[in-house]
């Protein structure tokens, strides 16, 4: 299964040479590494017996940092270690030209550019995922629609939007901390700056220093459906996402329609539309059919683990039209109510006469909102403000 | 190679592990291995029950070194984990007349187990466990002296590090650690051993139990984790499954439905999960198992 051991050109300068060559490898394909790692690399591998296995697992534990790393960690060392005996010219990639080529075959999906192995995300069918740096990989799914999202959002949407979400995350921001900090009056002494300063007092305490829990602000994670049935509301929802991550540096934001996928680094670039050119890349179905279920179940299972705990409001926007059995939607906003968080469901059709959470998927994900209410427009959106300081 | 002359093989790190009783993956016992040759923090990640907490106490009995936890917890600030001065012996000393100026003093420090394990004469081993459920600023602050292995204490000065602590960070995932902590550890992910392993944990812990039951333990065990639940039987669990059942004097997990789901309970601990697994279900698994 494994290839046999790459042969590396004569020329080549040696091992430590072929060990930076490798932690620029890792380093195409996401991994976080500095100089710092390279030198702990070489020093391991002084302590390590020269056997494949051990090597590997020496250079696993030095290099990788998080879970995902981990998993991927085995391909990308076979990949240029083993890599069927091929001959790797250069050890050290330049920084010119042959980087350019290996972009190119990253976007395609491959996480490596001289790879015989399969690369990690490659199980046909799944869902697409976003790397850690945000970036695509590799998707089956195909889109039923494409649409640019600049001409469904321009600048000036977001700059209102910003000043929308401003004022929702102000509201929302009535979280105490469990830490307490020194203030000018407050509900616990401070014992030890009382007696500090009762030390040019003779140990009188005259002063008494208090302290108290100073507020600490909720982070946000807002999920906005932009399925076909929701394209008439994604205008207002878009904006506010976009001015959400620009008030407030601790949101995230998701899209979904057939899947899920995070935009909040792509919604933090500096420049507006730029942001929302990075997004029509990302959101690939935009417009199409919708799986609310599968999608906030994925959330739960994924981000939310990572995102979003009792100090998160999580932030559905949707109409709850869902393809998928509503008991998938009951499965995954209880396993999101689980995590301590609160959930508000935002929904565009609430604001209709007469309506009725009729929609099978709306139904059963009602009893886990904390707050349902409607939002159409950035003014129904803005006009949220009071309900939301009061949960 | 010179080092290798000096320094004890990975694989004997392996043993060693082994021989306090904890069976340890390649990967991790790798991770144990350069993280005590370079000195270098290790930090565990892993689901909760897969033994990231019992790597730090197989170490410290290897080492024959003392164990110093810190459980980290929201709102955990410098005055539970580092040092916090005793007021109250400070106000009476201040009250007493005697010199106020000594009130701030070693006699008047309390030790946290950060400091704690800095100033021990033979390095411990220092376990910060679930670090990640402590908040962001604290994370800072302990970078700080897991960077420099040095305390300073405004009213006193610098304390330096008269040993070196051996230091074992653990994380379930609560939330993201940041990338400077990450990269100033050797990581090693912890996952659910394989039935080997597995065999091999359940063997060196209950050693009185017969193969045929062992092997049916953990094959249902293995399985279990593979049905959808909502909290998956850790390592911990399936050693009290095993306890259990050794204690009732069962001899074959299939031999009585009833008993199989009694004991259940120290697998299964939420509601929804032991309405998932029914007789039937338990059954199934524990036929597949045998």
């Amino acid at each position: 299964m494994r290839g046999a051991v790459t042969r590396f050109a004569a020329r080549d300068e040696g091992p430590a040479a072929r060990l930076v060559g490798f932690m620029a490898h890792l380093r195409d394909a996401g991994f976080r590494l500095g100089v710092g790692e390279s030198d702990t690399a070489l020093r391991a591998l002084a302590a390590t017996p020269p056997q494949a296995e051990a090597v590997r697992a020496a250079l696993k534990c030095v290099t990788c940092g998080s879970a995902e790393d981990w998993a991927r960690f085995d391909v990308l060392f076979d990949s240029y270690w083993r890599s069927g005996g091929r001959v790797r010219t250069k050890a050290v990639p330049s920084p010119s030209a042959p980087s350019h080529t290996r972009n190119g075959r990253s976007a395609n999906g491959q996480s490596d550019g001289s790879g015989t192995a399969d690369s990690p995300e490659t199980t046909p069918g799944t869902e697409a995922e976003t790397g850690t740096d945000g970036r695509l990989i590799a998707s089956t799914v195909r889109n039923l629609m494409k649409k640019d999202l600049r001409e469904v959002v321009s600048p000036e949407d977001i700059r209102q939007a910003e000043a929308v979400a401003r004022r929702l995350g102000a509201a929302l921001r009535d979280r105490r901390s469990r830490r307490a900090r020194m203030a000018k009056r407050g509900a616990q002494l401070d014992l030890r700056r009382t007696l500090r300063a009762a030390i040019p007092t003779g140990g009188e305490p005259m002063t008494l220093r208090w302290k108290r829990r100073p507020d600490r602000p909720v982070k946000i994670a807002a999920l906005v459906d932009v399925s076909g049935s929701m394209t008439l509301y994604a205008r207002p929802f878009l904006a506010f996402l976009a001015g959400l991550m620009r008030a407030d540096a601790n949101s995230d934001a998701y899209l979904f329609h057939t899947r899920l996928v995070r935009i909040t680094e792509a919604l933090r670039d500096e420049d507006p539309l730029r942001a929302l050119n990075r997004i029509t890349l990302l959101a690939d179905g935009f417009g199409g059919g919708s799986k609310i279920g599968l999608a906030l179940e994925r959330f739960a299972a994924t981000y939310a683990r990572r995102f979003v705990n009792a100090r998160t409001v999580v932030m559905i926007l949707s109409d709850g039209y869902d393809t998928a059995p509503p008991e998938t939607i009951a499965r995954a906003m209880q396993a999101l109510s689980r995590r301590g968080c609160r959930i508000i469901w935002l929904n565009p059709l609430k604001s209709w006469r007469d309506y009725a959470p009729v929609a099978a998927g709306m139904a059963a994900a009602l009893p886990h909102v904390d707050l349902f209410a409607p939002a159409a427009t950035l003014e129904d959106l803005s006009a949220l403000g009071p309900e939301l300081a009061r949960l | 190679m010179p080092p290798r002359l000096t320094m004890a093989q990975w694989t004997d790190t392996q043993t060693a592990l082994a021989t306090t009783g904890y069976v340890a993956s390649d990967d991790l016992a790798m991770a144990v291995h350069l993280s005590l040759v370079l000195g270098r923090p290790l930090l565990l990640e892993g689901a909760a029950g897969v033994g990231k907490t019992e790597v730090a106490r197989a170490l410290a009995a290897m080492k024959g070194c003392d164990l110093i936890r810190l459980q980290c917890y929201e709102g955990l600030d410098a005055g539970h984990a580092i040092y916090e001065w005793n007021y109250q012996r400070q106000l009476l000393t201040i009250r007493a007349g005697e010199d106020a100026g000594a009130v701030f003093s070693e006699t008047y420090l309390l030790e946290r187990p950060l400091l704690r394990a800095i100033r021990q004469p033979v390095a411990p081993v220092l376990l910060i466990d679930e670090i990640d459920r402590a908040d962001e600023e604290f994370e800072a602050y302990l970078l700080e002296i897991l960077s420099d292995f040095q305390i300073t204490i405004p009213e006193l000065g610098t304390i330096r590090a008269v040993t070196k602590p051996m230091v074992i960070l653990t994380a379930n995932g609560t939330r993201d650690l940041s990338d400077a902590l990450r990269r100033r550890c050797l990581y090693a992910h912890v996952d659910y051993p394989d039935r080997a392993t597995e065999l091999a944990i359940l063997g060196s812990r209950c050693p009185g139990l017969s193969y045929t039951l062992s092997t049916q333990i953990v094959g249902f065990v293995q399985s279990l984790r593979a049905e959808d639940l909502e909290k998956k039987p850790g390592v911990a669990e399936m050693l009290d499954f095993a306890a259990a059942l050794a204690g009732l004097g069962v001899n074959d997990l299939t031999a009585d439905p009833v008993i199989l789901q009694a004991t259940l309970a120290t697998l299964l601990k939420t509601q929804s999960d032991r309405a998932n697994i029914t007789t039937e279900v338990a059954q199934r698994l524990a036929g597949r198992a045998a």
